[in-house]
């Protein structure tokens, strides 16, 4: 498919339009264009998110909750407010169910704390993939050395699917969650959570789901995947760092213990009893990221007002047409190759170290990220020390790949 | 940062191998690139008589190693030390520091402080040198075995 037609598939989204509403992306980078191909990493924001957590900061700021002056009350409307935006976000209807939280990484041990150290007990086992940041799995391997339970691994293909036979044969009634990543931030591969979901119900096994590299590419609805916990992060969503979102089926949440004790999410403390807030406070202890959860909200708005559908059809584009460019590079393999794909390309070149890529990719302006990614067990699963990545968003255009493309192959050449 | 001599070194290293018998030995691991390489030596009478590397690494660090082994092959281990201090004054510190005299094409490497993340890769073959020099088994560029602590993490 040439790239006329790829521009018309595209067609509901116009990519360039949309880089202008993010100031970064029109920098230079050594001389060069900048083109941000590292979004897997950390999304740009756009300047309706800056300005709205600039505006906070100069007229909004105080303390939330329990102020009784009008500032107070209006940034703790403001902040609660974002509480719906990212219910709406996720099709939940209890906004109670929605737990701020500093990041991906918090959330996960937030609940590998709170829901490990409540319901999993020696001898239980906990079922992850091969395919997970680190950030899904240290947490539950510390969960594990603590209490006496095992860690399972749902193995990957060559193309980088999960073996979903091993992963019914791993459901015993010892398992006691499932914690999976929605898309693999090495691989690209969108997991079927709904199907995974459906089976670990039929145990009674409850599924969290690591959603900081699919919440930002594709419209989640949580009513229809069912999952128990969905996790994402605000600055992969054209957010601030510094803000996360933890979703948490109320059941369950209603019966872990805190994860951190504090101001906030209590109800009354004495020095003999402490008794705990109602969620979703019980798991907010102390001053928020006021500004951060403003400029989130601030950002899945912008989200809705591209589209999510548009914004995952377009990077479908994106990826096809990428990966087809990339795959005409004699010596070039693309790591991950799952029929459902999402906007990230990892690859080597023969002959070229991954950090000799990337810093190469760097001179032309290029940016990407080389490394292990913070999944070493996909390294090790294809048995390389590294990879290069690309990834993709809203505000990547056709060009963008093209400098992608002759940049790799410029690099080739210095090696060759 | 890729010039000739680097691209040189890299796609020919020097010294490329393992000593036989070595007296001195050391493994030196950068966990974030991936990077593994051997330092082998055999030490006469505190002189660095004979040395080699090998490994799997980036360019950067793989010519670093090969310059490495041809400067300080035939100097005293005293010296060898000197040379490494230089070589982590020349790629770390601000550019108004003179070059060391007599390093040569080792001089390219100045290049490498406008890229503070590929830092850690030419230091890595010195760092083992050093490590094989106090008979330290192996040096890795992260945690309490870091020579440069702090400079580097990524997600």
């Amino acid at each position: 498919m040439d790239k006329l037609d790829m521009e018309v598939l595209s067609g509901k989204l116009d990519a360039e339009l949309i880089k202008k509403d993010f100031p970064v992306l029109s920098n230079s980078a050594n001389n060069a264009p900048l083109v941000y191909l590292d979004s897997g990493a950390s999304a740009q924001m756009p300047q309706s998110v800056i300005d709205r957590i600039n505006h906070y900061h100069q007229y909004e700021h105080a303390n939330i909750h329990r102020g009784v002056y009008e500032l107070s009350e209006q940034a703790t409307i403001s902040y609660e407010s974002v509480r719906s935006t990212v219910a709406r976000f996720l099709n939940v209807t209890d906004t109670a169910e929605v737990i701020f939280t500093k990041g991906t990484t918090h959330a996960i041990n937030l609940v590998a704390h709170a829901f490990g150290r409540t319901f999993i007990r020696a001898g239980d086992e906990i079922v992850i993939s091969h395919m997970e940041h680190h950030s899904n799995i240290v947490p539950w391997q510390q969960l594990c050395e603590e209490v006496g339970a095992t860690l399972k691994i749902i193995p990957i293909s060559d193309v980088g699917e999960l073996d979903l036979e091993e992963y019914r044969r791993l459901l015993s009634d010892r398992t006691k969650i499932i914690a999976v990543t929605h898309v693999s931030n090495v691989l690209g591969t969108i997991n079927p959570i709904k199907e995974m979901v459906a089976l670990a119900h039929a145990k009674d096994i409850p599924v969290l789901v690591d959603g900081a590299q699919g919440a930002p590419h594709m419209k989640v609805d949580l009513q229809d995947l069912d999952c128990d916990f969905y996790i994402f992060s605000g600055h992969k969503v054209c957010g601030p760092t510094g803000i996360g979102i933890l979703y948490g089926k109320r059941d369950w949440l209603e019966r872990m213990n805190p994860y951190e004790g504090g101001g906030d999410m209590i109800l009354s403390v004495t020095f003999e009893k402490t008794t705990y807030a109602e969620i979703p406070s019980k798991f907010e202890a102390g001053t928020p990221p006021i500004a951060s959860a403003i400029g989130l909200g601030e950002a899945i708005k912008y989200l809705e007002s591209i589209g999510l559908e548009n914004i995952e059809n377009h990077e479908k584009v994106l990826t096809q047409y990428a990966t087809e460019a990339l795959s005409d590079i004699s010596g070039l393999t693309v790591y991950g190759t799952a029929p459902q794909k999402a906007g990230v390309i990892s690859f080597g070149v023969q002959g070229v170290h991954p950090h000799d890529m990337a810093t190469l990719l760097s001179d032309d302006g290029v940016a990407v990220r080389a490394g292990h990614h913070c999944a070493q067990p996909v390294m090790q699963r294809y048995k390389v020390p590294a990879t290069t990545r690309a990834s993709f968003y809203l505000y990547n255009t056709l060009d963008d790949i093209d400098k992608l493309v002759d940049s790799v192959r410029s690099a080739k050449k210095i090696f060759s | 940062m890729y010039q000739e001599v680097i691209l040189d070194h890299c796609k020919k290293p020097r010294n490329w191998g393992q000593v036989q018998n070595a007296t001195h030995k050391a493994e030196g691991i950068n966990p974030l690139c991936g990077d593994r390489i051997c330092v082998s030596m055999n030490v006469v009478d505190e002189k660095i008589e004979d040395i080699q590397y090998e490994g799997e690494s980036c360019a950067i660090c793989m010519a670093s190693g090969s310059m490495m082994t041809a400067k300080v092959k035939g100097k005293a281990c005293t010296e060898a030390i000197d040379l490494t201090e230089q070589f982590r004054v020349l790629t770390t510190e601000a550019e108004n520091k003179e070059e060391p005299a007599g390093f040569g094409s080792l001089a390219v490497f100045s290049g490498i402080r406008d890229l503070p993340s590929r830092v850690k890769c030419a230091l890595l073959p010195w760092h083992t040198l050093i490590a094989a020099i106090n008979s330290q088994s192996e040096i890795s560029t992260e945690g309490d075995k870091d020579p440069v602590p702090g400079s580097g993490t990524q997600k």
